[in-house]
């Protein structure tokens, strides 16, 4: 299975993505943000950090790189795309998935392991995960989820909420919301299931003597649904 | 010419920023506020020098880049 992670200046977990997919059997190519042509890709994944610096909105920049061109073209032919925090800031600007990511409501860079439900298992990012609620990591600013009434009504009826924060027994409470998401979204997918964008980190998540390894659980299934 | 454009929250999004700015002030003696709500202000010095051309540039720059039209709205408030 081949997989590419497009770099942004300001992108920084792009090699832990790299060193993730690699891990667990993928071909990863690193691509340049100024490149045209991307690589042929059974996965594209658009990393977290900050890109462009956070300049104007998070996201906003990146997603209009010259390689995103090629990006959304991948993604709208049905190719697996999947943006991680910063990249999951930059697949709302482009209009892939609906909503927009805000500052924190609190006002706080929020970094630490989270629960998160899974909501939706029809899809190739977590067909056949056993598990309900995944631990995974977060460190962000601006991650709260934004989206219009309407949106939220056709996301909810597309069954595109992908994971929600909650707790470890799966409870979807606001007390475990950690940055005011709408409805504890932490991650969505476009109407087809083949955009994922998401908050929370797996990549990191993929080793014990790190933060844990429910990470290995997502990229071991991933890579299964997509041989 | 230059453009001045203002971008503002739409009024149901959650401005943590200003509200933070709000209880500052509050805190400050300045009591008699009801709301404060952070935008952004942008002046474009463009080459174009007829008014409606340039505003109609401004105006497609705001859709596509400047603006978040899901929780932004844009107010071209002046081109001279």
């Amino acid at each position: 299975m081949k997989s590419s992670v497009i770099t942004f200046p300001g992108s920084n977990c792009d090699r832990d993505m790299d060193v993730a997919l690699k891990k667990f059997g993928f071909k990863n190519r690193m691509v340049w943000h100024d490149d045209v042509d991307l690589p042929k890709s059974d996965l594209v994944v658009l990393p977290g950090g900050f890109s462009y610096g956070d300049y104007l909105r998070c996201g906003s920049m990146a997603s209009k790189s010259k390689i995103m061109k090629s990006v959304i073209n991948f993604a709208n032919s049905g190719g697996m795309l999947m943006g991680i925090c910063n990249g999951f800031q930059i697949l709302v600007e482009t209009g892939l998935v609906p909503g927009v990511l805000l500052r924190n409501k609190y006002l706080e860079f929020i970094c630490k392991n989270v629960f998160v439900k899974i909501n939706n298992k029809e899809n190739t990012y977590f067909r056949d995960i056993n598990n309900e609620v995944l631990e995974f990591h977060i460190a962000h600013n601006e991650g709260n989820y934004f989206c219009t009434k309407d949106q939220l009504k056709e996301i909810e009826d597309n069954y595109q909420v992908a994971i929600s924060y909650c707790d470890k027994d799966g409870k979807t409470e606001e007390q475990f919301n950690p940055n005011g998401s709408i409805k504890n979204i932490a991650g969505i997918f476009n109407k087809e299931k083949n955009v994922l964008g998401m908050m929370p980190h797996p990549e990191r998540m993929i080793d014990p003597s790190l933060s844990g390894e429910d990470g290995s659980l997502f990229f071991n299934n991933l890579i299964n649904n997509l041989k | 010419m230059k453009i001045s454009v203002i971008i503002t929250l739409k009024k149901d999004v959650l401005d943590p920023q200003g509200k933070i700015i709000h209880q500052t002030l509050d805190g400050m003696g300045f009591s008699d506020v009801n709301e404060v709500r952070q935008g952004k202000y942008f002046e474009i010095d463009t080459k174009e020098n007829d008014p409606k051309k340039a505003t109609n540039k401004v105006e497609e720059m705001c859709k596509k880049l400047l603006a978040n039209l899901v929780i932004e709205n844009y107010k071209i408030i002046d081109a001279q």
